[in-house]
């Protein structure tokens, strides 16, 4: 691992990012629409339901297109050569996984930062502790799209199969996270195994922000954290100098 | 020198058909000492094929050496071994005194793979400037790589917008950058137009007087009068590995097509002698 080649392909996808305007907008337009789409769904329920969901799903947008986001690209890195290439060079493979990470990290910050933004002082979300919070854990989140994003692509030969780990990496951790009902309320089955899932931890922080003044989510950002490392760990083993 | 250069491969029993028969005269000028790149008993097997059956090869420094021959015959998977992003069975590959693919040739080496693998989303300069930050070299290198093959005036395009021929300019761009004593590019020029082709080989052949060495495969045969040496690969087999005058000499054909064209008649000629088909007939005729 070298930091000069890490930030250099981090600045390198950030360029890429910076030149395709549209995708830029989306990766900020959509969140917000999304949430005043939510806010709105829920505007005549008796229930301050828009308070309990829309933390939780700021959450999980991160997560969702991080992951779609990263293990699109890195695909498109294998099946054009320019990964192979990369690997003839001085280029380490924490390198490449870092500078992902580095390069999706930023976009995740301006990302987390509109859509908070919007969700507190447009949408009127209700939250008890720090709005900066929000913001860690989206970032939290966002690395570890990247990470199992990383990590997905490496089973994928085709963009069609990483466009379908989505459904099967992303929807059962989205299903038992607590978002649709809260996770002390599932089958004791369901319920350990959300205890095993990362995006778990996540919307559980959501929460505390969202109901406690001075929330504890080191806990849970710790959890996440450990994830990424593992993924990030296990993604590089994906990537191999030598293929047949 | 032959001997000495050739002890080893003796100890495995076979003599060594595809460099000391074919060509005992010329092969030593490329003794080991000289030697920029040495395969030994290299063989590669890709899911159930047998790419390189039992390969012995040695590239000299300094020299362009053109590796030639038809499609299929095994010559992009040599320099993935060569480079070392190859997954290999059998056999080593030397480059520059150390195994292929170490840490420490990683500079030193500069890879060009068949299909352009640039970033069509970013400009010649970036594309560029990125691959020469990996390699630790500042912004004059990356000036004059552009300006070597000729995409000065169009450095700030995207790669996408760029037409065929520039897109592979620039892709050659990405490796030059480096300065890489050795270079392996696998058709460089193909789908180029004469005058670039000229330009291109003419930068070679700069690189080689520069003491680098340059292995450039091609199917295009007429290529071969711009090469030092030539390697004529058909099956995973060297049909021969001399200059173009020797080869000429020993064919007596007119021009390097004609004689490779002998060749590859002679070789399939003791495939369908010694009964057997394919690579494995002449394995079985040593």
């Amino acid at each position: 691992m070298n930091p000069r080649i890490t930030l250099a392909t981090a600045g390198r996808i950030l360029q890429q990012l910076k030149g395709d305007r549209r995708t830029v907008a989306l990766l900020l337009v959509v969140p917000c629409v999304l949430m005043g789409l939510l806010a709105w769904v829920f505007a005549d329920s008796p229930m301050p339901v828009f308070d309990r969901i829309g933390a939780s799903l700021l959450g999980a947008f991160p997560f969702v297109i991080m992951f779609i986001v990263t293990s699109i690209a890195t695909l498109r890195e294998r099946t054009s050569g320019t990964l192979e290439r990369l690997l003839t060079t001085p280029l380490g493979k924490a390198d490449f996984m870092l500078g992902y990470a580095l390069a999706f990290g930023v976009v995740a910050i301006l990302q987390a930062l509109v859509a908070s933004v919007f969700a507190v002082w447009v949408c009127g979300l209700d939250v008890a502790g720090p709005v900066w919070m929000l913001v860690v854990i989206a970032l939290a989140d966002a690395l570890l799209g990247t990470a199992l994003g990383l990590l997905a692509s490496g089973f994928a030969r085709t963009e069609f199969q990483a466009v379908q780990f989505m459904p099967a990496f992303v929807l059962p951790q989205f299903l038992l996270c607590g978002l649709l009902v809260e996770r002390d309320q599932m089958p004791a089955v369901l319920s350990t195994v959300s205890d095993f899932l990362p995006l778990s931890y996540a919307v559980d922080a959501m929460q505390k922000v969202t109901t406690a003044v001075d929330p504890a989510i080191w806990g849970d950002i710790g959890v996440i954290a450990l994830w990424v490392v593992g993924a990030v760990l296990l993604g590089s083993l994906t990537l191999r100098r030598r293929t047949p | 020198m032959m001997k000495k250069v050739l002890g080893r491969h003796e100890k495995h029993g076979a003599p060594d058909v595809s460099t000391s028969v074919l060509d005992a005269a010329t092969t030593s000028a490329a003794g080991a000492a000289g030697a920029a790149i040495v395969v030994d008993h290299l063989r590669v097997v890709r899911g159930t094929r047998v790419v390189l059956p039992d390969m012995n090869l040695q590239i000299p420094a300094g020299q362009v050496v053109g590796l030639l021959g038809p499609s299929g015959g095994g010559k992009s998977t040599l320099m993935r071994a060569i480079v070392g992003v190859q997954v290999v069975e059998s056999g080593t590959v030397t480059v520059l005194g150390e195994p292929a693919g170490s840490p420490a040739l990683r500079r030193r080496v500069g890879y060009l793979t068949q299909a352009p693998s640039v970033y069509a989303d970013l400009s010649v300069r970036a594309n560029v400037a990125y691959f020469g930050r990996v390699v630790g070299v500042g912004a004059d290198a990356v000036d004059r790589a552009i300006a070597d093959v000729d995409l000065t005036d169009h450095a700030d395009a995207l790669v996408g917008n760029l037409s065929g021929g520039q897109w592979s300019r620039g892709n050659l761009a990405c490796t030059l950058v480096g300065q890489p004593e050795v270079l392996v590019l696998d058709e460089p020029t193909v789908g180029l137009d004469p005058v670039l082709r000229r330009d291109l080989w003419e930068i070679f052949r700069r690189l080689a007087r520069e003491g680098r060495t340059v292995l450039v495969s091609s199917h295009v045969m007429d290529e071969a009068t711009r090469c030092d040496r030539l390697l004529l690969l058909r099956g995973g087999q060297i049909l021969s590995d001399s200059t173009l005058p020797d080869l000429l000499a020993r064919t007596g054909a007119s021009d390097a097509e004609g004689a490779f064209l002998a060749l590859i008649g002679q070789a399939a000629a003791r495939d369908a002698a010694s009964g057997v088909s394919g690579s494995d007939g002449q394995e079985g005729a040593a």
